[in-house]
């Protein structure tokens, strides 16, 4: 009887991992817990795209929720997701902020003027430092930071209009009805 | 046409496997020689053909074949010719044939050196590893063909992922496979035995040179990777407990239990049916890590793309080759009561303490790894285990394998006497005491510190204690057999890794610091002097690259060059500077101009100093070495009978 544990135990797993493709081919595996979500978001304190001189850090974006999408000029995916960005990013109600992660300014200028600029303001995160912080693991990626400076959301890959209505949109809104 | 000429290799190879998997055992099982005899040609058969089609991807890389979408995608016109050549595992498909390249690097091995072997067990040894070939060639052909075309052709390809692109990544994968796929010997061992009922210590001694030199060769590829990630990756770390390292880990752990119970089986015939399990376990820990990286099941930073039906058909043969194995052995292992009975102070008994501490640590690992999975299961939520859960149940699990691990060459078979051993942890032990108090003095009261040089003088010193022993009390030439210095010297590994880890963890100091070039900053007394920075290019990629000169009391010691770097395809890769030594790291990584448009200015640097942190690999490959050490024992390669040549390797083990 105790030969058949190994076997056992090998078919536990069998199930697990049966489990596991069943449930990635319903589930998005883009949505990977981040081990970020509720704890402050890493400091940073990064040049404003174009304009080198003027610097913005985590301190001067606290008191008001706010979307940071990482994105890249290099990034094929951002090209797919950048049209939602560009028609309903307004109607969420919270600033759009953009890093740009491992680009050259130049490289990201020009992109955004080929597919427009969603972006209240955008920070550039050349060498990507502030991306290893943030635990970036591919961009396109989307943060929701809170009032507080908490990361409360966290998406892995495009956005899609299902994410935004079912997963962003909920999490603005259970923000708001934190803070009145 | 050349690459369709790949493909039809890869479709005769699938062939050959097919009869290289059922004729010999079928052979085998009817005592017919002439079935039998078709396990070399076939398996010679298939190796021709595998390495042609491997030959034919190389060409196509060398020659920019971008008709071929696998070449497309991963390489292009400006990437060096030696980049071409490793892009061919740069991804999924190209790294599924050199699996069954390197499988078929052992099966031809084993069949040019079998020779001396019973030929009904070659046969079904030979026919085993053809049915994993099957299932692998299978795999490629339907699931993942790298020879698959493009049209239109594209004039220039992509880019294979510039971190890919470093010196440590051209053998780290193959060294690695070496490593993983060299287990389906012990485990091929295992079935056929398994299968023929002939459980004698015999097939164990023939497995054994193999399953060592396997597990060298992990052992090298684990290090080659950790390395390569403390090089290219810029963290300065070099273990991150990330699903893809744990998946080479686990086998690795398994494999350190399997050559200790297979030296108690070949040598005492006890606890066979641990060493047979033990051999499933260490090649379906394998296979389960080339699953988890492939199928998807589990997201990890180096996973490649994934694709649920790759996924179902992997684990479709993980039930059928692990499965079958496991059901098997349920029906058909050995008594596990068999052998020469041992009492509970023996040699015997403390590798099974051992074995069960490195089994538990493997099992801790595959727990965690899996763990988010489990989490979906139960519908906890999205939870994954990090370096904190490792670390921590990690050291709680092999400190008592180090504590126990001088003791090791004192017990003897059988029964030990408890003497012997109460005089060497005497010894070993105030040499420890001593050496902690000493380096309490160095390193400023961290405590990890000087555990990690307790530790490491308790191992280093019980080892060394064992080595003068032998040299008084045998004569020469019977001192060191290579079985005893392999155990030697990869225990001695052990204490040089101990160092490596404890010193560096706690001792390393990291600064983030911005300089205008001429300006300096002092870290683990050492002087940084920026010297600013330049543009610089290579074959495909230009850079900013800085110079860094390292003081030491006014005198340099060193420059260092930094650079960040711009792939043609747009990527930008920080490549680190490092000046290595024996006792201490200095790592340079350039941040960012503090001013982009003045690249002549001030930038941000991250620097590092990192004592001792070389040992960590040195004690790797000092593992690496025993384990190749002990497979080079001439009692291996004798056709003595298994009792003459055991008594004739282990003179005076006092037998129960």
């Amino acid at each position: 009887m105790s030969r058949l544990l190994p076997l056992f135990g090998f078919l536990l797993l069998v199930a697990l991992f049966g489990f596991g493709i069943w449930w990635n081919t319903g589930h998005d595996p883009h949505d990977i817990a981040s081990p970020l979500i509720d704890q402050p978001a890493p400091a940073f304190a990064l040049p404003v795209l174009g304009e080198p001189e003027r610097t913005i850090d985590k301190a001067s974006l606290l008191g008001r929720p706010y979307l940071l999408n990482v994105f890249a000029s290099w990034c094929i995916e951002c090209v797919h997701e950048h049209p939602i960005l560009m028609t309903r990013a307004k109607e969420l109600g919270v600033p759009l902020v953009g890093f740009n992660y491992k680009d050259e300014p130049a490289d990201a200028t020009a992109w955004l003027a080929k597919h427009g600029n969603p972006f209240d303001t955008i920070v550039a995160d050349r060498d990507g430092r502030a991306g290893i912080d943030f635990g970036v693991y591919a961009a396109p990626e989307t943060f929701l930071i809170d009032a507080k400076g908490v990361i409360r959301y966290k998406r892995i890959g495009p956005i899609t209009p299902d994410v935004l209505d079912n997963e962003i949109r909920p999490a603005i809104a259970a923000l708001a009805k934190e803070s009145p | 046409m050349i690459p369709e000429l790949g493909q039809f290799a890869l479709v005769l190879a699938l062939l050959l496997a097919i009869a290289q998997g059922v004729l010999p055992i079928v052979g085998a099982w009817r005592g017919n020689a002439a079935l039998m005899a078709v396990a070399r040609p076939a398996a010679a058969g298939q190796g021709v053909f595998v390495f042609a089609a491997m030959a034919v991807l190389i060409y196509a890389f060398l020659s920019f074949d971008f008709s071929v979408a696998y070449v497309a995608d991963n390489s292009n016109l400006a990437l060096p010719w030696y980049y071409r050549v490793t892009a061919v595992w740069g991804a999924h498909e190209g790294s599924m044939l050199l699996w069954v390249t390197i499988l078929n690097v052992w099966s031809v091995a084993l069949a040019a050196l079998s020779r001396h072997l019973p030929q009904a067990f070659v046969a079904r040894v030979l026919g085993v590893l053809g049915l994993i070939g099957v299932g692998f060639i299978a795999f490629i052909l339907f699931t993942s063909n790298p020879f698959m075309r493009e049209l239109p052709m594209p004039v220039d390809g992509g880019d294979l992922n510039p971190v890919l692109q470093d010196p440590g990544m051209t053998f780290h994968p193959p060294v690695l496979y070496m490593g993983y796929v060299g287990f389906s010997v012990a485990f091929a061992f295992s079935i056929a035995a398994l299968l023929g009922g002939e459980m004698e210590q015999a097939w164990v001694r023939w497995a054994r040179p193999w399953t060592n030199v396997a597990w060298a060769f992990l052992t090298l590829g684990i290090v080659a990777g950790s390395w390569w990630a403390y090089a290219e990756l810029g963290w300065g770390g070099w273990w991150f407990w990330d699903p893809v390292e744990n998946a080479s880990f686990m086998p690795w752990l398994v494999g350190v239990a399997l050559i200790h119970a297979q030296a108690v089986t070949e040598k005492r015939g006890s606890l066979p049916a641990w060493t047979v399990l033990l051999s499933l376990f260490a090649f379906s820990l394998s296979l389960l890590g080339t699953f988890l990286v492939r199928s998807g099941v589990l997201t990890s930073v180096h996973a490649f793309a994934s694709d649920p039906r790759r996924g179902l058909y992997i684990l479709g043969f993980l039930v059928i080759v692990i499965g079958g194995s496991l059901l098997l052995y349920a029906i058909r292992a050995p008594k596990v009561a068999t052998g020469k009975p041992f009492a509970p102070l023996s040699r015997e008994t403390g590798i099974m303490v051992a074995n069960l501490l490195f089994t538990t640590a493997a099992a801790m690992v595959l727990l965690g790894t899996l763990f988010p999975l489990i989490g979906d299961a139960l519908n906890l939520g999205r939870v994954s285990v990090g370096p904190p859960y490792f670390g921590f149940l990690f050291v709680l699990l092999m400190a008592p394998a180090v504590l126990l691990l001088p003791f090791g060459p004192y017990l003897r078979w059988g029964r030990a006497e408890g003497r012997q051993l109460t005089s060497m942890a005497l010894r070993a032990g105030v040499a420890a005491v001593i050496c902690a108090i000493v380096a309490a003095f160095f390193v400023q009261g961290h405590l990890r510190a000087i555990a990690g040089v307790a530790g490491a003088v308790w191992v280093g010193a019980g080892t060394l204690a064992y080595v003068i022993k032998r040299w008084r009390e045998m004569p020469r030439g019977r001192r060191y057999p290579a079985e005893m210095a392999g155990m030697l010297v990869a225990h001695a590994g052990v204490a040089i890794f101990l160092i490596g880890v404890m010193l560096s963890e706690s001792l390393s100091i990291e600064r983030d610091v911005r300089l205008a070039p001429g300006a300096s900053a002092t870290i683990g007394g050492y002087d940084f002097r920026f010297d600013g920075v330049a543009e610089t290019e290579g074959p495909n990629w230009r850079a900013d690259e800085g110079t860094v000169t390292i003081l030491r009391d006014g005198a340099t010691v060193g420059t260092m060059h930094p650079q960040k770097r711009t792939y043609s395809r747009g990527q930008v890769q920080t490549e680190s500077a490092i000046d290595a030594g024996l006792f201490r790291d200095i790592y340079v990584a350039l941040g960012e101009p503090m001013d982009a448009n003045d690249v002549q200015g001030a930038w941000a640097l991250r620097l590092y100093h990192k004592p001792f942190v070389r040992w960590i690999w040195l004690g790797g490959l000092f593992m690496m070495a025993g384990g190749l050490f002990a497979a080079a024992e001439r009692r291996f390669r004798a056709k003595k009978t298994p009792a003459a040549a055991a008594v004739d390797a282990e003179p005076k083990g006092s037998l129960a």
